[in-house]
Order: C-alpha cells, then structure tokens, then sequence
C-alpha cells in the first residue's frame, strides 16, 4: 500500500509528462553505464596539463598519450600474444567441443551418460581450487612463460561440448541417416552435416570463448612472466598498476582504451549472439 | 523417438553391441584432457592440503591437519572471509535489484531498446581488470565522482581510501559491470511468463504492483535462483579488483579469501596453506549455493 502514494502521484502527470520522465530516468541510467567509458577516451587525448581537470571532452586533444604507450610497452606485441592464446584455444574449443559433442548426442556407447554427468560435475567445480595444482603442472611441463601454458589448459571447454549436444540433439536423424547411407564416415557427418546446421552455436561458444580468455588477468598473470609474451589484458594491467607508467594518467587511460577497444569491437559486429549464450549458460546452471 | 520409447527393451547383450567404436574415438579428446587439466589437478590440490611445499625444492613433508590448523588459527583468513562476505551481502542484493528493474523495463514497449541494451551491457564484455583501473580514477580523492559531490555541495569521500568504505566501493563497480549478464538471463525468464497471464491479471484489475508480486516475480523463480547462485559464486571469486584498485588495503580491508591464497601461493610460496584456502573457500562455496538453492526453491514448491 505504501507503493501506492507515488504511484498515484505519478498518475497524476499526464501521459507526455510521465513518457519524459521515465524516458529521462532511463536515458540517466544508460549515461552511467557509458560514462566511464566516456571519461576514459576522453582522458587518454588529453594533454597531461587537463588531466586533473573534470572536463570529459579534451579542449586541445592530443595523441601523445598513445605515442607514450606504443614507445614505453610491447603493445602491438601483446595484442599479437592475445590473438594466437585465444585464437588458438577457441579454434581448440570448437573443435573439440563439437566433436564430443557429437559423440554425446548422437553416437551409442557404453559410459556416455557417465562421460556427460562427469561434465556436467566439472561446471560446478569453483576455478580457485584448481588454481594452484594447474600451476603446478604448468611449472612440471617447463611451461611457464610460453603461451602453451595459457593455450593447454583452455583448450577443451565443458560448456562448449555442452552447448554443442544440446544443439545436435535437435538435428532431424534423417539427415544423418541419408549421410551415412551415402557412404560418409562419422568425421564428414560432423563437418558437412551438423557445422552447417549450428552455425548460431558455433558463433555464440567462439566469441564467449574468445571473450572469456582475451578479459582474462588471473591466469596470465601466474603462467607468464616475461613481458614480451604478456597478453594484452595483462600488459595493459601491469602498466597501470606496475608503476612503468610512473603515474602517466592519460597514457594509462590510452592502454585501457586499446585494452577494451577489440572486445567493444566483438560484442558491437556480434551482439545478437550474446543473448543467446547467456540464456544458454541459463540452462547449464 | 516414440518409435524408440515404444520398441520392447533390448536385451543387454544386443544393447552392447551396439556400442559405437567411434564414439569412443570421438570422447577421447575430453577424458584425456579431463584427466590431465582437471581430475589429476583436482587430486593434486587434495593432496597439497596435508603436505608442505614451497615449490622450490623437491621436499614435500607431510603436515597432516597443520594446514588446516593454521587455516583456523589465521586472522587474515577470517578477516579476508569477512571482507569477502561484506562484499557479497553489498553486490548480490543490489545485483539483483538493479538487474531485474533493468530487464522489466527492458521487455516492457520501450524505444531505442537496442541502444539502452548495448548501453547496459557493455561493461560486461570488456575486462575486469581494465574496468578497475578506470574506475581507480573515478573513485580517487580528486575523482570524477568526488568532482560530482563538490559540484552539489556535498563533502568529498575516501572511496577507495577508507576501511570502511573501500569495500562497499568495489561492490559497486562490480555490480555496474555485471549488470547486462544478469539482466538477460531476467530478461530470458520475462519473455517465458505467457501474456494471457497478465491479461487476465488486467480484467481482474490488479494494479502494476500487484502484478509484478503475484505474477513476474514466483514466475521468475528459476532465474532468481540462477542469479543468486552466480552472483554468489561470482563474489566468493573476488580477486582482480581489490588487486588492481587497493591490493587488499586500506588496513586489509578489501582482502579477498582468492588475494590471500594468491599472495600466499606466489609471494610466499606456501603452495600447502594456498591449496587448502582453496579447498576450505571451495566448501564454501558449495554449501552456501546448496543452502540458497534449497531455501529459494523451497518457496517456489510452498
């Protein structure tokens, strides 16, 4: 009842009155959600003497700042460490996912309901407790500082082989049926009839694969070391808070600006994809 | 399938026979990776949790229960659990809150829809750590935000520089940026409540209220439940942004239960104590999203 007194309020204004308001409170609302983005590429064009001030647009903008960052860290050479990483992990994931995947969904053999319980376990298994003994293993394989050490353990992805079963489990058996009796083995199966068919899937477990590895500090920060092989996230991290910076506001908000830009970039060419996974990682939990 | 479903049950011997060798073949790739990059791994951690090692040398005595002895005896680790706590009883509700009145307004006939979407999402792709270093400079003294306050004649505030502040503080910026992930999986759940639902709801005459506490809301139930799971499990996580914004300062005040079994792994080499804040947290973790699924779940089936 207490709800009601501003409600009636509200219904007081009219129509055009309330349409403002609600449309001003939400347009207030998505500001905030920009704004630091806003504040951020703002700061990286300004000259170091406006970097102090509150103005979010620079009045003499500036690129000094970016030349700062190109000369002081090996940034092209993070983004090339990120894209092999994490190009090589989801090439891995959809490779490998789709072909468990399929073998879940599709082949008989004994031990399958096992193999997708035990999968279904390991989604619930809490990063940090593997945290420690991955490193471990990574240090026994003489795998620290080398991207093998990000690549390895990402290279297989329980949610990956699980979005790929759900997907192939909705293919009309004919078609498989009609491929077999054609003579394809279980490999063209997968290529020529189901990749074809999961197009959205395929989508959808690259770019949350890619996207999960290119944002990723944690695990890069342990495995590598060496500067040269640091990812982009990483490097762009350790600038800021590593002190190589020595307190260049505008050139740390220039690296945090290419640090994010490639994921903007992502999500803007495949946002459709996004809701999809998201509703799908729904069903996972 | 119904032809299946309607077939007599074969015997076991045939059933057997028709075990497919390539899908074998075709499993493989994952019980080899499972059982190098996480079953082996897993055992690991269980063992390290009774053994001493500092990763230098080859020796490993075995401590029995002294990890977890010293564990009890730690005030860092109870002051890091209820940092982590003060943190999560700050993010989850107000996660939750935000998310859902985002995503109603969201399914509602709204205009530029697409535009608020990408707004409000946006943070959620890009990356945690880099996220913290921006917003380190909105919360500094000389701030942005600080620069609001003065501009509406309010006192100036330690956001990140005050012990009791600084935590609430990253719970915050955690929150803003995991808004858009949250919001879609309410979203998924609005668009699965049948609208005849609320039509009838109208000729009845149920106000905008009534509507949202005896229809949206027990209809949410399954995307209630997986939020607080996931936001709770995200908030036991806790580790980038206390090390990028404040390094578990002031005073120890944003010291997360991962930053003390980071530091205790890689600054002091105590790979035992490590693994067995990770085991200890992993429990945690298990039993507060059991005792969450249980109770939300409970109120569903009333």
């Amino acid at each position: 009842m207490a709800a009601m007194t501003p409600r009636s309020r509200l219904n007081a204004l009219s129509e055009p009155a309330r349409q403002v308001l609600f449309y001003g409170l939400l347009l207030l609302a998505a500001f905030t959600f920009i704004l630091p983005f806003i504040f951020m590429t703002g700061t990286a064009f300004k000259p170091p003497r406006e970097v102090y001030q509150l103005n979010l647009i620079p009045h003499q903008p500036t690129t000094d700042n970016f030349k700062a960052v190109f000369t002081q860290i090996p940034i092209g050479r993070a983004v090339l460490n990120s894209v092999l990483a994490y190009g090589s992990i989801t090439v891995s994931v959809l490779l490998f996912s789709s072909i468990v995947g399929y073998a879940l969904s599709r082949l008989e053999f004994r031990g399958r309901e096992f193999i997708f319980n035990v999968i279904l376990l390991t989604m619930m298994i809490p990063g940090q407790l593997l945290l420690i003994p991955l490193y471990l293993l990574i240090v026994r394989f003489h795998l620290t500082d080398n991207l093998l050490g990000l690549i390895l353990p990402g290279m297989m992805s329980a949610f990956g082989i699980f979005m790929f079963r759900q997907t192939f489990k909705t293919v009309p058996q004919d078609l498989i049926d009609a491929a077999r009796i054609d003579g394809a083995s279980e490999f063209t199966i997968l290529t020529r009839v189901l990749w074809p068919l999961s197009l959205p899937t395929i989508i959808t477990v690259g770019i949350f694969t890619f996207m999960g590895g290119w944002n990723d500090f944690l695990w890069p920060a342990i495995v590598i070391r060496e500067q040269s092989l640091m990812t982009l996230t990483q490097l762009v991290t350790v600038y800021a808070i590593g002190g190589q910076s020595g307190g260049q506001f505008g050139a740390v908000m220039a690296s945090s600006l290419l640090g994010v830009l490639p994921m903007v970039l992502v999500f803007i060419v495949f946002q459709r994809y996004y809701l999809q996974g998201i509703v799908s990682t729904g069903i996972k939990g | 399938m119904t032809e299946l479903s309607a077939a007599p049950p074969l015997p076991l011997v045939m059933r057997r026979k028709r075990s497919n060798p390539w899908g074998y073949l075709f499993a493989l790739p994952y019980v080899a990776h499972f059982l190098v990059f996480t079953a082996y791994p897993l055992g690991f951690a269980l063992y390290l949790t009774v053994h001493r090692w500092d990763i230098v040398g080859n020796d490993q005595p075995f401590v029995g229960t002294r990890n977890f002895q010293k564990l009890l005896r730690d005030d860092l680790f109870f002051t890091a659990l209820k940092n982590t706590l003060i943190f999560l009883a700050v993010h989850v509700p107000l996660q939750i809150v935000v998310a859902l009145a985002l995503a109603v307004v969201l399914n509602g006939p709204i205009r530029f829809r697409t535009f608020f979407r990408t707004a409000f999402f946006l943070p959620y792709v890009t990356s945690g750590a880099v996220i913290a270093i921006i917003w380190t400079q909105l919360y500094a003294g000389d701030g942005l935000l600080n620069g609001f306050l003065k501009v509406l004649h309010l006192p100036p505030q330690g956001w990140l520089t005050s012990t009791t502040l600084a935590m609430p503080s990253i719970a915050i910026m955690a929150t803003w940026k995991n808004v858009g992930y949250y919001l879609m999986i309410f979203l998924a759940g609005l668009q699965n409540i049948p609208p005849s639902l609320y039509e009838e709801a109208n000729l009845n005459g149920a106000t905008g209220w009534q509507r949202f506490w005896y229809i949206t809301l027990p209809l949410l139930n399954p995307a209630m439940l997986l939020v607080l799971v996931l936001s709770t499990i995200g908030a036991f996580s806790l580790f980038v942004e206390p090390f990028v914004m404040t390094g578990g300062g002031p005073v120890d005040s944003t010291l997360s239960v991962v930053l003390l079994l980071y530091r205790n792994a890689f600054q002091f080499l105590n790979m035992g104590y490590a693994s067995t804040i990770g085991v200890v947290l992993a429990l945690i973790i298990f039993l507060v999203t059991y005792l969450q699924r249980r109770v939300v779940e409970q109120e569903l089936t009333y």
